[in-house]
């Protein structure tokens, strides 16, 4: 695909093309300064996504905040006849490595605890690298955007772990579960950094790049 | 891909992750496009890739009924059975006051996925038999909209946990949900692979003259 390389690395928004997020579709704008709509699909063009890296901010901040009662809240309570139990994310993979099913604890692990960190700090970078206008690793960091993109939803797993356990173990059995409020820290966490995920606009990292200097 | 020169089309694309400009090649069967700067994938060029999709979203559709109308999950305790349905349990998590945790469990396990199926059965079918279904750019875009948040192959291996879990103090026993839940996720993969937004508006152009 090397040929196709006849093309000089010019973007879209040199052009003063747009291109449609939802079906793909190139456009020449119908006027400067009004809402345009892809021709084929409808959809609300840009250039870039509006305010991408404050609305990214602005859900990043917000997970931070969360992510603290995530991990610190208990986020199943059970009542049983050997007394009451809280457990945390961190305990509930403690407990499954101990009763011996060591790769689901790993998974867990990898799930709620790494993933949605992994996913706050690469963003939070991603954002600040842009910011700075940095031109480093380009490639790296357009796969970084694209992993993070894509591993954001395993970590709501723990999330119907609770929901399950909770579903099955009622009052009428011996033992009672309840979800804790850490669970709802916990979903609000991973559906804000989902959303921080889309707000951000991933062609904004190759808007510094050296290809493109005879814009400024 | 080894092609060294690629038929390219008059067409310019430009990268969604990068922006870079770059002309549409004609693909070989069962190949993929990837950008030539960022290397994000561009296209898939699947031949029958619309009687493909319509027969994994058919397939999906009824492993996705099973799984809502089959208990998940059996539970046996000193003679006590409860089992509990994909439902059963967001309405348990509901009469705990979690409301929002049961509407997202709600929205990604029994709602995404519904109208997934649905909007795109709705685009696809009449397109298989060449019309245009009414208020097709509304659905399309709906479809873009609700796929991210779709998420049974999570929900699926939340379930395993959940009954590793129980099985250190009771007797559980998966239902008929949870292996429909296992075919419906392979039923979305393959329907999420083969689902080609470029074959939609092609055929579409085509019978809209």
């Amino acid at each position: 695909m090397q040929d196709n390389a006849t093309l000089r690395a010019v973007t879209a928004a040199e052009r003063g093309l747009l291109s449609c997020l939802s079906c793909g579709l190139l456009s020449r704008p119908a006027a400067e300064n009004s809402r345009n709509n892809c021709p084929r699909c409808h959809a609300t063009l840009h250039s870039r996504i509006p305010h991408s890296l404050t609305r990214t901010w602005a859900f990043l901040i917000a997970a931070f905040i969360l992510y603290v009662p995530a991990n610190l809240l208990p986020i199943m309570e059970t009542k049983s006849f050997f007394g009451e139990q809280q457990d945390t994310i961190m305990s509930g993979v403690v407990f499954l490595w101990e009763s011996g099913s060591r790769i689901l604890a790993m998974m867990v692990f990898i799930a709620s605890i790494i993933i949605p960190l992994f996913k706050l700090i690469s963003l939070t970078y991603l954002v600040l690298s842009v910011q700075s206008k940095s031109t480093w690793q380009l490639h790296e960091r357009s796969r970084l955007y694209r992993l993070i993109d894509a591993i954001g939803r395993w970590s709501m797993l723990d999330v119907y772990v609770v929901t399950l356990l909770v579903a099955l173990v009622q009052i009428n059995t011996l033992a009672h579960i309840r979800a804790g409020l850490g669970a709802t820290a916990f979903g609000a966490v991973v559906v804000l950094t989902i959303l921080a995920a889309n707000s951000f606009d991933p062609r904004l990292l190759w808007d510094n790049s050296p290809t493109d200097h005879d814009r400024h | 891909m080894t092609a060294s020169s690629p038929k390219m089309s008059a067409t310019l694309i430009a990268c969604p992750d990068c922006d870079l400009l770059q002309h549409e090649i004609v693909l070989p069967a069962r190949s993929e496009a990837l950008c030539l700067r960022c290397e994000a994938r561009l296209f898939r060029a699947i031949p029958h890739s619309l009687n493909y999709t319509i027969v994994s979203l058919l397939t999906g559709l009824l492993f996705f009924v099973m799984a809502n109308v089959t208990p998940l999950v059996q539970l046996e305790l000193k003679g006590n059975t409860v089992s509990s349905t994909l439902f059963g349990a967001v309405r348990s998590l509901a009469s705990q006051d979690l409301l929002s945790v049961a509407t997202l469990v709600l929205s990604t396990t029994i709602l995404a996925p519904a109208c997934e199926i649905a909007a795109m059965l709705y685009l696809l079918i009449p397109l298989k038999f060449g019309k245009v279904a009414p208020a097709m750019r509304l659905v399309f875009r709906f479809v873009e909209l609700v796929r991210p948040w779709g998420m049974i192959e999570v929900f699926m291996l939340g379930t395993m946990v959940a009954i590793v879990k129980l099985s250190t103090f009771a007797r559980v026993i998966p239902g008929v949900a949870l292996w429909s839940c296992g075919a419906l996720m392979l039923s979305f993969s393959a329907a999420a692979y083969f689902y080609n937004p470029r074959d939609i508006w092609h055929v579409a152009k085509h019978d809209a003259g």
